[in-house]
């Protein structure tokens, strides 16, 4: 079971009601590589993955969705004082007509997420090579989202996100070198 | 809704802080399992955790499922400000 803490990971300040840095932020809550993908991915993979990587895929999984809200609350803080003239400008008067200011599982440009974006082979090395790449994409994702912005305290939370991403991607890696040790102490025996 | 006390962000940025150690930590431990140093960093930073949030929740209310209700007389866990509105 899962236990909700009514807190952020990080906390999350934006300067100024932009609406053009919610649409860009749209990516890492439904897109590909973002963080609704990253938590449904490693929580599934858990299942059928050797027992000594199971800990790290859960903790993952779960600090993915503290991703998530705090990527919900940019965009939240982003929008919630636009004007509709403001979100056409911004160019997501098309996410407006369908969601007004809901947010939806979209990306950045509006296409619905879906299960694709995830895979599950059911062999460890390959869904662990899986998820380090998830990880290197989804920290270039927030690369190019630091570039584009001149928020200096969005930008704040965007680079301890980015961090995030190194940081699991490097713990996926020691997890791929514990499983391999794993396989070749059973062939010596 | 209400202003909030400075207080209440800088107990809540403390708890944040207090809270990501655990975070790195936990991983960390994850892949290195039989790292006694690194588990008895874990204990103490879990039990410093403990502490603020036992602070902090008798000043503003239940951080999660299971805590007391100190701060009010009525349930004051659905009660805003949830962590986008502060």
């Amino acid at each position: 079971m899962w236990k909700y803490e009514k807190k952020l990971q990080y906390p999350v300040k934006v300067s100024t009601c932009n609406p053009t840095l919610a649409k860009y932020l749209i990516e890492q809550y439904g897109g590909a590589d973002g963080e609704l993908a990253a938590a449904l991915r490693y929580l599934n993979q858990r299942y059928t993955i050797p027992d000594k990587v199971v800990g790290l895929l859960t903790d993952i999984g779960t600090e993915e969705f503290a991703h998530l809200e705090m990527i919900a609350t940019m965009i939240y803080k982003l929008t919630k004082d636009a004007t509709p003239e403001q979100l056409k400008e911004a160019g997501i008067d098309a996410h407006y007509v369908n969601h007004d200011k809901a947010l939806f599982y979209h990306n950045a440009a509006g296409a619905p997420f879906t299960a694709t974006y995830i895979q599950a082979k059911g062999d460890p090395i390959a869904d662990l090579y899986e998820d380090i790449a998830a990880e290197e994409k989804a920290r270039a994702t927030y690369q190019w989202i630091i570039d584009l912005s001149d928020d200096p305290d969005l930008n704040d939370s965007l680079r301890f996100l980015r961090e995030r991403e190194v940081v699991h991607s490097q713990r996926f890696r020691e997890a791929v070198e514990i499983l391999k040790e794993e396989r070749d102490r059973k062939k010596i025996f | 809704m209400e202003q909030l006390p400075q207080e209440y962000y800088q107990l809540l940025e403390e708890i944040q802080s207090v809270d990501f150690v655990i975070v790195e930590l936990t991983l960390y431990l994850d892949t290195h399992p039989d790292d006694y140093n690194a588990l008895q960093q874990y204990n103490q930073f879990a039990a410093y955790s403990k502490k603020l949030k036992d602070n902090f929740e008798s000043l503003f209310g239940p951080l999660e499922q299971g805590s007391l209700i100190k701060n009010t007389d009525y349930w004051s866990w659905s009660s805003s400000p949830w962590p986008w509105q502060v």
